[in-house]
C-alpha cells in the first residue's frame, strides 16, 4: 500500500513537472504586452506603424501582373478584404501536393510558380515581405487557428521536438527561456513567450520588416547552434508549432516589436 | 518602391494647434559599413524634408546619416486657413518623392 502511494506521489510529481513547462493558456501573453507604451503606440496608429509601409507596397503588388501567365494575385483572388480574411491567422497550412506544412511565404511562392508562372521571391526580400504583411494585414484582431487539421498532427509534434530539444554550444532549448523564464529579463530586454502573433512585423532593431524565420534563425544563432536555412522543413515545423502553441490569441500583423 | 504615409487632420479650428505625422520609406544606409569583402556601403540616406502649406514653406529638416531607417518626422503648427499641405522628400542618389494632404478650416 505504502508502495503503492509513492508511486503514485512519483506520477503526480512528473505529471505536474510537465505541466510547470508549459505555459497554461490563461497566462498567455503576446509579445505586445512586454512592450514600452511608446512602441504599443507606434504598432496601433497606422500612420506611425512603419510594417504599413510594406502592406502599402503589398496592396500594389497584389495587383500587379507577373509570370508567362500574366496574372495579378487579384486576377484569381480578387478583392483581398474578403478573400484573404483570417486566411494568414491558419498558416502554416497542409498543402495535399508537397504532403507537408507550408508557411505564408511559401504558399505565395507555390501560387507564383504554379499560377503565375513566375520566379519565386527571395526570401526576407522586400516583395515577398509586402505581399505577407499585405495578406496577414487581413486577420488583423482575428484570432490564431492553426493547428486545427490533424494531418498537421506529426509535424506540430516535431516542431514541438525541436522546440524542447537543447542545442548549439550554450546547449539551450527555446523553452528554457520562452517557458521556463519569460517572465524575466535578458540583457535589459524582456524574453517574451515566444508566441508569434505579429509576423511579419517591423522590428526597431531591424530597421525593418521581417519574417518569423528570421526571428527564428537570429534565436538559433543567439544559442550557437547551426541554424537552418530559409524554408527548411524544421523551420516550418517550428513556426507551425509555436502558431499551433498560440492558438486563440489575435494576429496582430504587421506588428512593431522593439 | 518608396512610399509614404501621411496623418494630417482632415478638419480644424481657425488657431487650433494641430499635430503633422509624416512616415517615409527609406533604407537611410550611413556609409559606414562594410560588406563582408571589405568595401564600403556607399551612403544612401534622405538629405532633406521640406513641408510648405498652400505653397509656402512651414517646416524643413536636414537629415543625417544616424537618423533611422524609415524616417518619422511629426511637427506641429498652427492651422490658419484651408489648403494642401505639400511634403517633400530629397535624398542621396537623386532621390525625390512628394505627398500631398489637405486640410479644411472651419
Amino acid at each position: 500500500m505504502r508502495a503503492l502511494g509513492t508511486i503514485a506521489i512519483v506520477a503526480l510529481l512528473t505529471a505536474t513537472g510537465v505541466a510547470a513547462a508549459e505555459i497554461p493558456e490563461a497566462q498567455r501573453r503576446s509579445g505586445s504586452t512586454f512592450m514600452a507604451p511608446d512602441t504599443m503606440a507606434m504598432q496601433n496608429d497606422d500612420t506611425a506603424n512603419p510594417g504599413m509601409l510594406w502592406a502599402l507596397d503589398g496592396e500594389a503588388l497584389w495587383k500587379k501582373k507577373a509570370g508567362s501567365a500574366d496574372k495579378a494575385c487579384a486576377d484569381c483572388h480578387g478583392d483581398i478584404r474578403t478573400s484573404m480574411k483570417r486566411v494568414a491567422a491558419r498558416y502554416p497550412a497542409f498543402d495535399k501536393a508537397l504532403g507537408r506544412p507550408v508557411d505564408r511565404e511559401q504558399r505565395i511562392n507555390l501560387c507564383r510558380a504554379n499560377q503565375q508562372r513566375a520566379t519565386p521571391l527571395a526570401y526576407e526580400g522586400r516583395d515577398l515581405l509586402a505581399l505577407t504583411a499585405f495578406v496577414a494585414q487581413q486577420s488583423r484582431g482575428t484570432p490564431i487557428t492553426t493547428g486545427g487539421d490533424p494531418q498537421l498532427e506529426p509535424f506540430i509534434a516535431k516542431g514541438r521536438g525541436l522546440y524542447m530539444q537543447r542545442q548549439g554550444q550554450l546547449n539551450l532549448a527555446c523553452a528554457n527561456c520562452h517557458d521556463d523564464n519569460w517572465d524575466k529579463r535578458l540583457a535589459g530586454s524582456a524574453i517574451t513567450q515566444g508566441h508569434p502573433t505579429g509576423y511579419p512585423l517591423y522590428r526597431l532593431e531591424w530597421q525593418s520588416l521581417g519574417s518569423l524565420q528570421r526571428r527564428l534563425r537570429s534565436c538559433i544563432t543567439g544559442i550557437r547552434a547551426q541554424t537552418y536555412d530559409f524554408g527548411a522543413p524544421e523551420l516550418v515545423e517550428l513556426e507551425l508549432y509555436l502558431m499551433s502553441r498560440a492558438r486563440g490569441m489575435p494576429m496582430e500583423s504587421p506588428a512593431v516589436r522593439p | 518602391m518608396a512610399a509614404a504615409l501621411i496623418n494630417v487632420p482632415a478638419k480644424a479650428k481657425s488657431g487650433e494647434i494641430i499635430e503633422i505625422k509624416t512616415l517615409m520609406s527609406h533604407i537611410m544606409e550611413t556609409g559606414y559599413r562594410h560588406t563582408v569583402s571589405g568595401e564600403v556601403v556607399p551612403r544612401d540616406i534622405i538629405t532633406s524634408f521640406i513641408c510648405r502649406f498652400n505653397g509656402a514653406e512651414i517646416f524643413r529638416a536636414d537629415l543625417f546619416p544616424a537618423i533611422s531607417a524609415n524616417p518619422f518626422i511629426t511637427f506641429f503648427t498652427t492651422a490658419t486657413e484651408s489648403g494642401k499641405f505639400e511634403f517633400e522628400w530629397i535624398g542621396d542618389k537623386g532621390f525625390s518623392e512628394t505627398a500631398s494632404a489637405s486640410m479644411t478650416v472651419e
